[in-house]
């Protein structure tokens, strides 16, 4: 159950051998440092802390230049744990694009491009109004309850609001090619976020 | 783009002969019937080219029995056997939509008279694999290298249509083009 955060570079196309084109997202993948490595007798939990995304010492505060120095791990951007994906790791290995393998199912999550402030039509797939012949409701959200019973709005009625911008998990992802040594793992289809955004790859049960 | 990506769209590029909106062209590609592959010719005029790399398409318009036909092939595909050009085209747009509302006499392309002698594009991978590990190094080198030929072959062309008799109007096509 390998887990490691990568870099989203964009997208690009492939040609399979009978002359199909396969639509791939192109991620740079690792390699990343283990942190920490979370128990259930010492913290209640299963999980493993990966470091990823090389910066320069200047760039990181003292305390976290403290904290990877004690784990012996180069200087990272990045720290995010993984529940129960500690398995074998100990702190101080590496997790390289190696550790997955071409055709497995992963699940990649990470902020999704935000979209700003969207009406219902956009945000929660309400229908139109009559956009002609003196309509007066082309794109507005239409009731939103009763009238002096309850003379309230209940909540949790969908309305306008800011869309995008949250993690965003994609599930059920191919892995169509590892390059170990450019780190690099290819997926099939789209994935959350913009390019040169972090995002987790996780196996995908 | 990213430098990455580039060079992974680098080694799937193939070699194209030179052709641009308004051309004629025969397209000879693979078609998979069962287990047996035979290759079809689909021959018409281009009305676009759109996108870059690898990801480059090209759009062929004819007349099929009276009714306007268009098809879209990507230019780099592998089934893609070969890309004649039959024709040259004098066109001034890029995109040349205006053809699907004209039928018959009206929904033809005026020609360009000469257009410099036509090259023979082998198809093939334009990159071979031995020299990407070389160009890993240094990724600019090679595509450099390979624009260079292609503008000093475009200027031995210009040359030669000033030389020839009827030079002002090729000459001028031929600067368009390059």
């Amino acid at each position: 159950m390998p887990a490691i955060l990568a870099k989203k570079l964009g997208m690009t196309q492939r040609f399979l051998d009978d002359g199909r084109v396969e639509r791939v997202t192109v991620l740079e993948a690792g390699p990343c440092p283990v942190t920490a490595i979370r128990t259930q007798d010492a913290d209640g939990y299963e999980a493993v802390q990966l470091g990823f995304g090389a910066v320069r010492e200047k760039a990181l505060n003292k305390p976290k230049l403290g904290y990877l120095k004690k784990v012996n791990a180069s200087p990272v951007r990045t720290l995010v744990e993984f529940r129960d994906e500690a398995g074998e790791l100990v702190v101080g290995d590496t997790v390289t694009v190696e550790a997955f393998e071409v055709g497995q199912k992963v699940k990649i999550a990470g902020t999704g491009k935000g979209k700003g402030f969207q009406g219902t039509i956009k945000r929660h797939n309400f229908s139109s109004g009559p956009k002609s012949h003196g309509s007066h409701n082309k794109r507005a959200p239409g009731s939103i309850g009763a009238s002096a019973t309850p003379s309230r709005v209940m909540k949790g009625i969908r309305g306008p609001g800011q869309m995008g911008g949250k993690r965003v998990t994609q599930k059920g992802l191919t892995i169509v090619e590892l390059m170990p040594e450019q780190n690099l793992m290819l997926v099939r289809g789209s994935v959350p976020g913009s390019k040169g955004d972090t995002v987790e790859v996780r196996t995908d049960a | 783009m990213s430098t990455v990506i580039d060079t992974l769209e680098r080694t799937q590029l193939r070699r194209v002969p030179r052709f641009q909106s308004g051309d004629r062209v025969k397209v000879h590609f693979q078609v998979i019937e069962g287990s047996r592959r035979r290759t079809q010719v689909f021959e018409g005029v281009v009305i676009k080219r759109q996108g870059e790399g690898v990801r480059e398409t090209f759009t062929v318009r004819k007349q099929s029995f009276g009714v306007g036909v268009e098809r879209t092939f990507p230019i780099h595909s592998p089934k893609i056997e070969k890309i004649e050009v039959a024709a040259r085209g004098d066109v001034r747009r890029a995109k040349l939509y205006y053809l699907r509302g004209r039928v018959g006499k009206r929904a033809r392309v005026r020609e360009r008279r000469y257009t410099g002698p036509e090259e023979v594009v082998e198809r093939g991978i334009l990159y071979d694999p031995s020299a990407e590990t070389a160009a890993a190094v240094d990724p600019e080198v090679p595509g450099e290298a390979v624009d260079e030929q292609a503008l000093v072959e475009a200027e031995a062309e210009v040359a030669e249509t000033q030389a020839s008799a009827d030079a002002e109007s090729a000459a001028a096509g031929d600067e368009k083009q390059s």
